[in-house]
């Protein structure tokens, strides 16, 4: 292992430290040009003079995790891919966002698409990948448009097609647009979405790496971590952990919306608190008390004014009983009802469960018609505990992280306000017998 | 006897006549309500409308290794004829891929973009999700669909204000996070996006739409139409140079977007640069 190099006292890093935001203040970021002149594709160079196993070792050291939400470690990850090349080698970027709040992959897609072209190219290099697929959620036709840009451009200019850059080696990449299904942000589904089928999971394992595209050795890596590679390949593992935690290296992009003076994309390193994150927004707006929040997405259980100094990297939110997810903190003040932000997020769940196991299909829909009926002014008491029984029997029950996702707005909702919930249902004890959830559809 | 045999596993428990074996068979034919001609026979759409694509449906299958790939664009594509996608649009992919029509047909009533009824002009989609709703989304959903209904009923979800695919026609429907969080609350029209609406401008945009302009997305391409927007999402660029660098570089800089990379300029703040001359890591050869 690696020795950390992060101290603090005069090495702590700045409160904002633009990596992947540099670019983005220069005019057309966006275009081959600009990133040529701010050291674009140098990294690819030097990445094509080294071997695939030494790539895997700096991204291994660099401590790199992915950015999709769930952390795991992109180093290790590209080493379960196999040495030999019995089979094609997929690399399949994942930028299908849509967790509810999160919105930092489609900025960096607009702005400075070079940057995860770049990565594409030097993460198949890695993995013995010639062909590489960028699944873009459809709704981002921007993105598509500029990576589709980008693509021609770095063929044009050698970056990509046959014998990059005179190394011999061979690059296709294709900019894919999906149909509208957050699903398809889960690893399997957007596999099966990319095969042409519907977008549901697979069983798990075999893992990507030994069956995923076509039964191909493939690796699906979410966008910011591989736009973070040619950073990494510049600067060096040890420059990277010059930011971040031990466990946690590096810069994060922070999507910071709701109820702040000046809500935007921060890019800070990773371990940065909800309170030092409000400093840079502004505040909260008009000065109306911050009342929950989330950390990383609409799945990751929410947090309240007790939580502004856990520091949000993956160790901290975890160990304050949430997760950092997608880095997008939702902030909400005092004037929104919990209960009725909960029935949102799980009217969203129950739109877009796949259906393929039953926990989740049959849960998120029963959850929402409680809820539904609970917002309404028609709950009972029992509608708490009914809730967080179906809650129960759908995490870690589901086929995927959809539904264990579902539940934690409802059971993190109840836990710190469930006087709201109460007050629900005691408006509904002063009046008639209660109707039936579910006899709303 | 019994054609079923024992259960998987070996048990015979169970095993003997299934139900279906011990009653008579329905006569499937003679108790539906719809004629026999329509159960039976396969309905073969006319898809002459498809003939000037069939030459970019090819063009997609070859971007993929495996032709079933190249479905999903293909849905997109055929939305860019008709603005949606219609049994003979099922029929099209399908045999350009070799699939059956069921097989298409199950992919396409997955997904949300690919539309059953015919879309206007203009598709207006409008983020009620939880952040976007609370700012307001809401409320600029129900004032669009006041505001575009008609006789005094409010436009639903899906529906069209105006004849289907004619100038000045519009589909509203409620999206789900469109992932602009920090510029919400935020409406895309034909997928491109004008953030930080209300109900007033979002009024006024499809005022705008429906007197047949064309008003600027706050970042994305100028704007065209939904038929347009569907031919890029399969794939298909503006021929024409000068009409496609336009598009490229519509505007993306939101200030929301730039907030922390501008405050970092403005304070001095940088990473740590980068150390001289970092060697990649040595590994063992294998």
């Amino acid at each position: 292992m690696t020795e950390p190099t992060t101290a603090p006292g005069p090495n702590k890093p700045a409160p904002v430290t633009p990596v992947l935001t540099k670019r983005w203040l220069s005019p057309t970021s966006w275009s081959i040009k600009t990133y040529e002149q701010l050291e674009g594709y140098t990294a690819l160079r030097k990445a094509l003079g080294g071997t695939p196993e030494q790539l895997v070792e700096l991204v291994k050291a660099s401590g790199l995790r992915g950015r999709g939400g769930a952390g795991f470690p992109a180093g290790v990850k590209w080493s379960f891919m196999p040495p030999n090349e019995d089979k094609p080698h997929y690399l399949v970027i994942n930028a299908d966002e849509g967790e509810p709040g999160t919105c930092k992959d489609i900025p960096l897609m607009m702005a400075d698409p070079h940057s995860l072209i770049e990565g594409c190219v030097i993460a198949s290099y890695a993995m013995r990948s010639h062909h590489c697929f960028i699944y873009v959620r459809g709704e981002a036709l921007h993105c598509i448009r500029r990576l589709n840009a980008a693509v021609r451009e770095a063929k044009a200019a050698g970056y990509l097609g046959t014998n990059i850059l005179g190394s011999g080696f061979d690059l296709e990449i294709t900019v894919h647009a999906g149909a509208g299904a957050y699903i398809c942000g889960e690893e399997t589904a957007l596999l099966d979405s990319l095969e042409g089928r519907r977008g549901q999971p697979r069983l798990k394992p075999p893992f990507p790496a030994a069956a995923g595209l076509y039964a191909a050795p493939t690796t699906v890596n979410n966008v910011e971590t591989i736009a973070s590679v040619p950073f990494i390949v510049n600067g060096g593992s040890d420059w990277f952990r010059t930011m971040g935690t031990e466990k946690s290296p590096g810069p994060k992009i922070y999507s910071i919306s709701g109820h702040v003076t000046n809500p935007g994309q921060f890019e800070a390193p990773l371990g940065t608190t909800l309170r030092e994150l409000l400093e840079l927004a502004g505040g909260m707006k008009d000065g109306i008390p911050l009342k929950f929040w989330t950390p990383g997405g609409s799945s990751t259980p929410m947090f309240t004014a007790e939580h502004l100094d856990v520091p949000l990297d993956f160790e901290g939110a975890a160990g304050a009983g949430s997760m950092l997810g997608t880095t997008a903190v939702m902030v909400f003040n005092d004037t929104v009802s919990v209960p009725w932000a909960v029935m949102k997020w799980t009217q969203f769940y129950e739109h877009e469960s796949c259906g393929k196991c039953t926990p989740c299909r049959e849960g998120t829909y029963w959850l929402t018609g409680i809820l539904e009926r609970m917002v309404a002014g028609q709950g009972t008491p029992a509608d708490i505990e009914t809730l967080l029984d179906i809650c129960d029997n759908i995490l870690g029950r589901s086929f995927c992280a959809l539904g264990d996702g579902a539940v934690s707005p409802i059971t993190s909702g109840i836990k710190y306000f469930r006087d709201e919930f109460l007050a629900l249902c005691d408006q509904n004890a002063k009046t008639s017998a209660p109707a039936l959830a579910g006899a709303h559809s | 006897m019994s054609s079923t045999g024992s259960t998987y596993g070996g048990s015979g428990v169970g095993a003997g006549d299934t139900h279906q074996a011990t009653v008579r068979d329905t006569d499937v034919l003679g108790v539906s309500p719809v004629p026999a001609e329509h159960l039976v026979a396969e309905y073969v759409e006319d898809l002459g409308v498809f003939d000037p694509i069939v030459g970019k449906a090819q063009a997609i299958i070859t971007r993929y290794p495996q032709s079933r790939s190249a479905l999903l664009p293909m849905l997109h594509l055929v939305q860019s004829v008709e603005g949606r996608v219609s049994q003979a649009g099922i029929q099209f992919c399908a045999a350009q891929l070799d699939l059956t029509a069921a097989e298409v047909s199950a992919v396409a009533t997955f997904y949300t973009m690919y539309k059953r009824k015919t879309c206007g002009e203009h598709l207006v989609s409008v983020c009620t999700n939880t952040l976007c709703a609370v700012l307001g989304g809401d409320d600029i959903y129900k004032a669009l669909g006041e505001h575009l209904g008609s006789d005094g009923k409010k436009l639903g979800h899906n529906e069209t204000a105006g004849e289907p695919g004619e100038p000045g026609s519009i589909t509203l429907e409620h999206a789900e996070c469109l992932a602009a969080c920090d510029l919400g609350p935020v409406i895309q029209v034909n997928y491109e996006f004008f953030d930080n609406q209300t109900p007033e401008s979002a009024v006024a945009l499809v005022d705008a739409l429906r007197a047949g302009e064309k008003p600027a997305p706050t970042r994305g391409a100028p704007l065209r139409d939904f038929r347009t927007a569907e031919l890029e999402l399969a794939g298909f660029w503006p021929e024409d140079e000068a009409d496609y660098r336009a598009t490229v570089d519509g505007p993306s800089a939101a200030v929301e977007t730039l907030r922390g990379a501008k405050l970092a300029e403005d304070r001095g703040w940088t990473a740590v640069p980068y150390p001289d001359d970092v060697p990649l890591p040595e590994v063992e050869k294998k």
